[in-house]
């Protein structure tokens, strides 16, 4: 009865959002319903678009549930952008310049990703627990720090001598394996569906999710019952942080197998996350379909720009979706303003 | 005469002029954040407003050539935005985190919108004409000065105004202010579209001032910064226009380091770290507001 009320709110908060989006794609001059409806033939239309729309659901699902894990903790962790390019970092440095049999390459990526992610992720909750640092700022302040570390050893270090945009492609042995050849859905979907089941048990079958939970719900009443708020505050950051990462690192081992010196190809998933997980609930399963809508919005916009595109002038910029978002979020965000609709409709 | 190398940049009184200009958006968000704090209410949405105020700005100004419109239009789109968040936090209880966090999303995906479909262009704004542009005074911007005097005002309204006691009882006690006779839900709305108005002028400087033009990343993490600055300088406006000069001091250092020296990379991260440093080593010891992003609903 709780979850209907809830899937009800995500799906208000949705229609308002694209409508109110509807009316901003208007004031740019596009049509909203021929807009929407490419939105869908892109996403949608045939097999090809159809697994381009699961391959980015990957990243989605990950970065959502990074941000989910905080915020079963009640922290705000905005550095799933920061925290992916850390796992993109060891990707490449440990796929490209590490020979290792197959499996133990991909698991040893696995590992450290998720423990570089987790390290950041758990300093800003160190900061925020020990030294009061609210963790909004300091996740955003250290996804700068990681965009500049990465941007500088891609560009010093690990740069392809050939295309010095790019760091070279990683050995054969790290990449995770497409499932239809001709698309960019690879392994990593499942590998992210596995996650979201991983972190599902965590939270609602362990002792230690049970501690998350209550954190986030009371730290003042957890703390009497004898729980550690600390040290869940900064483990919830710390395994928040380590999910991140992966979206980071399977993307290059899924997906483009290298990455460009300015984190192009990355850059966003952190930022998209965010909303993933309010529509979803901040619950691991509902943030499946969440993260699959969300990859809708990103190939059908990409689709929507190609069918605009008129000679050499692009047509509907990628942003309109990005704004899009931003007022869904808004509409997450309006609880009473939901429940105001629904009295209406009643 | 000693070589002093690279610090020959810190004896042209250009660097410090440099500093002085740089410290004007964070601090005046700062400014605008601390009266918004203090009335019990949390805006993340900084960043996206900066963006708005020089977004509008610039528009207005590269199509009339006009700088009084152009103010006007920064202004205004700080007051639209601050009336958005104060409805929806304030009247309508919703989360303040999660409406600043739509706020700059959406601000960034209309700042690059409209840069594509006016200039087409996803980078920058061509420069706007001089007639649009901050007048130098002396070859000082009146923004300097303005800030500064928008510090101590603030100041002075808090600490020692009826104002100032009002805004203070909301954000520490709304319940008790509620009582008093004190209308909650108007202070916190004033107070919102306040420090909005302020964090957007922020936005109105790096546009016809600082810059001259729109750029897709013109905010820069400074409405983080921002943010931040408040904390650490204990929701004082005095400290925060200190602190904000330490800021500009530091983006000034990060802009004028010559590259081939150090890593551009981390030239550029030399903000951003400093921030965490400075929050990590003074936030232990300040207070916030006590009903800090609580929604007041009256029983």
């Amino acid at each position: 009865m709780k979850y209907w009320k809830q899937i009800a709110d995500s799906f208000l908060s949705l229609i308002a959002g694209f409508f109110v989006g509807g009316i901003i794609i208007w004031l740019a001059g596009f049509d909203p319903i021929l807009f929407y409806q490419g939105l869908l033939i892109g996403a949608f239309g045939n097999l090809y678009y159809l697994m381009t729309t699961l391959s980015y659901a990957a990243p989605l699902m990950l970065t959502g549930l990074s941000f989910a894990i905080a915020a079963r903790a009640s922290l705000f962790n905005v550095g799933a952008e920061g925290q992916s390019y850390l796992g993109a970092l060891a990707a490449v440095s440990i796929g490209a310049f590490l020979a290792m049999p197959n499996l133990a390459h991909q698991l040893l990526i696995i590992i450290v990703a998720f423990i570089l992610g987790g390290l950041l992720g758990g300093l800003a909750g160190w900061l925020k627990v020990s030294r009061g640092v609210n963790e909004v700022v300091s996740t955003i302040m250290l996804n700068y720090l990681s965009l500049y570390l990465s941007n500088y050893l891609f560009t010093y270090q690990f740069y392809d001598p050939m295309r010095a945009y790019k760091t070279k492609d990683i050995e054969a042995t790290a990449v995770l394996p497409f499932v239809m050849p001709g698309t960019d859905l690879s392994f990593s979907l499942f590998l992210a569906l596995l996650v979201s089941f991983l972190v599902y048990v965590l939270l609602w079958k362990t002792p230690f999710g049970y501690e998350i939970r209550a954190v986030g719900l009371n730290p003042t009443a957890a703390s009497y019952g004898g729980i550690n708020v600390r040290r869940s505050m900064i483990m919830s950051m710390f395994i928040s942080g380590g999910v991140a990462a992966l979206a980071g690192a399977f993307e290059v081992m899924g997906r483009f197998h290298c990455m460009d010196t300015e984190l192009t190809y990355i850059k966003g998933y952190g930022f998209d996350g965010i909303a993933v997980a309010l529509i979803g609930r901040n619950h691991p399963i509902a943030i499946i379909p969440a993260s699959i809508l969300f990859a809708m919005l990103k190939t059908g916009v990409q689709a929507v720009q190609r069918y605009t595109s008129v000679g050499g002038r692009t047509g509907v910029p990628l942003e309109l979706g990005l704004a899009v978002q931003g007022v869904i979020i808004v509409f997450v965000a309006l609880p009473s303003i939901i429940d105001m609709i629904r009295r209406r409709m009643r | 005469m000693m070589d002093l190398g690279i610090l020959s940049i810190f004896t042209e009184p250009s660097f410090y002029l440099g500093a002085l200009r740089l410290m004007v958006p964070i601090t005046l968000a700062a400014i605008g954040e601390i009266i918004t704090e203090r009335s019990g209410v949390v805006n993340i949405g900084l960043e996206g407003i900066i963006m708005l105020g020089a977004l509008s700005s610039v528009y207005v100004g590269y199509f009339t050539g006009n700088l009084y419109l152009a103010l006007s239009a920064g202004i205004l789109a700080g007051i639209a935005v601050g009336i958005l968040h104060a409805v929806i936090s304030i009247y309508l209880a919703g989360d303040q985190v999660v409406v600043g966090v739509g706020l700059n999303l959406f601000a960034y995906g209309i700042g690059v919108i409209t840069l594509y479909l006016t200039w087409g262009t996803f980078a920058n704004s061509p420069i706007i004409p001089k007639g649009a542009q901050i007048p130098k005074l002396y070859g000082f911007s009146p923004f300097v000065p303005f800030t500064i005097a928008v510090g101590i005002a603030a100041w002075y309204i808090i600490e020692r105004t009826s104002v100032g006691l009002r805004l203070k009882a909301v954000g520490e006690n709304p319940r008790a202010a509620d009582s008093a006779g004190i209308n909650v839900f108007r202070v916190r709305f004033l107070a919102t579209v306040t420090g909005s108005v302020l964090a957007s002028l922020g936005g109105v400087f790096l546009g016809l001032d600082w810059l001259a033009s729109y750029t897709r990343d013109i905010s820069a993490g400074r409405g983080f910064i921002a943010l931040a600055m408040v904390v650490f300088s204990r929701w004082n406006p005095i400290i925060a226009v200190l602190s904000g000069f330490l800021f500009g001091f530091l983006f000034a250092v990060s802009l004028s380091i010559p590259s081939g020296i150090v890593p551009d990379q981390v030239i550029w991260s030399i903000p951003y770290v400093a921030t965490v440093i400075v929050a990590a080593g003074f936030v232990a010891k300040a207070r916030a507001p006590a009903a800090l992003g609580k929604p007041y609903k009256r029983e």
